[in-house]
């Protein structure tokens, strides 16, 4: 009786689009999808450092060098405002990490892909963080109160991140014949794997449903999919490059392209640990944490034996 | 709940002297030193601040939300704490 009252206040708050805050009733549901999609999320920007980072001592010159270092830094940032967020869902830190360092946890497939060339830098940046800003930008109206305020930090902070990576891309597509060639070949091998990181198609995506119903996400993943095809296929036509999907072509009726959807095996296959980069991501990750841990011992102990000596004075 | 991360602060940041404190996140920290600087790592790597405070999570007093209605019924219902309940004659002008 007492939990319907609650429940209809709640669904009256989502209606009038107010904003749910931490110490307001959720059903329990709610609180479990945001622990999900907000750790997923978090777990994402730090699992994302990997890729870039394995370019930071190769960097052709100072000044991308300083670049990659401040976007790398920032995913890193992202990734703490994000478990900050889920944490005032009731979850600790800790079993956040441990989630992810067990491989309990998912994180977006498309850092499971390999970095080969310089000219990724770019494709990730354009592509990769181009579709990551589409889902972001919509889930600054997301109806949860923190993880509402971690996006709109985030958004602020990303576009430089795309920006500089369609940078790139136009250096090397407007350089010799060779860079041109890796930017190519940069984006056939990035394409379907961002188009993939919008979630499977709505008919087959068990999370949507609850998500739009509790307007923690606004649009489909096939609408925002959608999307991000109408920005990037012109974008791509000025590089002068060559959309590895021979079905895109402008469809004057929906006011949009057409396009092939990517792989759902290959993307099963990833999330589900068969990417070619799973086991090293995690070995990596387990690598940091576990070398940092005297770290946070030190730490830990010489806070406690401070307090003591101040408690003691 | 096992927890190696060390206690969790508030962060506020002023952008500049003059300006109010505004709540901008939080963030895991074993003493204040390191809650000042993780906070300048975090939250002003665009010089979003001049001036940082870190206030223990736990030291924070907050209202509840159950409590909304009859908490802050009190300034409902006084129109005359507000200019316009005020009538001033138009020769006089903005007042």
């Amino acid at each position: 009786m007492e939990n319907n009252k609650f429940e209809s206040q709640f669904e009256a708050k989502l209606a009038n689009n107010d904003v749910i805050e931490p110490k307001d009733w959720m059903p329990e549901n709610y609180r479990k999808h945001l622990i999900r999609q907000i750790s997923q999320h978090a777990h994402s920007e730090i699992v994302g450092m990997l890729p870039e980072g394995n370019w930071i001592t190769r960097a052709p010159s100072l000044r991308s060098k300083v670049v990659l270092l401040a976007k790398v830094q920032d995913e890193g940032g992202h990734g703490l405002y994000l478990y900050t967020a889920a944490e005032t869902l009731g979850v600790s830190r800790d079993e956040l990490l441990d989630n992810l360092l067990t491989g309990k946890a998912k994180y977006s497939s498309i850092f499971n892909y390999p970095t080969l060339t310089w000219a990724d830098m770019g494709a990730v940046g354009w592509l990769v963080d181009g579709a990551a800003i589409m889902n972001q930008v919509m889930l600054q109206r997301t109806s949860y109160g923190p993880y509402s305020r971690a996006m709109i930090r985030i958004c602020k902070e990303e576009s430089f991140h795309q920006r500089q990576g369609y940078e790139i891309m136009t250096r090397m597509a407007f350089g010799t014949p060779e860079q041109k060639a890796m930017a190519q070949d940069a984006l056939n091998r990035w394409w379907f794997p961002s188009m993939m990181m919008f979630g499977p198609p709505d008919a087959e995506s068990p999370n949507s449903e609850n998500a739009l119903k509790w307007r923690i996400k606004r649009e489909t993943n096939d609408q925002l999919r959608q999307k991000f095809v109408n920005q990037t296929v012109p974008q791509a036509e000025y590089l002068g490059l060559t959309m590895p999907d021979p079905n895109i072509k402008w469809n004057e009726d929906k006011k949009g392209y057409d396009y092939s959807d990517p792989d759902w095996t290959e993307f099963k296959n990833v999330i589900s640990g068969n990417g070619p980069c799973n086991k090293e991501r995690l070995a990596a990750r387990n690598k940091a944490h576990n070398d940092g841990a005297w770290v946070r011992e030190a730490a830990n102990a010489f806070a406690k034996k401070r307090k003591e000596v101040y408690e003691a004075a | 709940m096992k927890d190696n991360q060390g206690p969790l602060w508030e962060i506020f940041l002023q952008k500049k002297a003059g300006q109010p404190y505004v709540h901008c996140g939080s963030l895991h920290a074993y003493d204040k030193e390191m809650a000042i600087q993780n906070a300048r790592d975090l939250y002003t790597r665009r010089q979003e601040a001049t001036a940082i405070w870190a206030v223990p999570a736990n030291a924070i007093v907050a209202s509840s939300p159950e409590d909304i209605g009859p908490f802050f019924e009190p300034a409902n219902d006084k129109v005359y704490r507000h200019p316009t309940f005020y009538q001033i004659p138009d020769a006089i002008g903005p007042m």
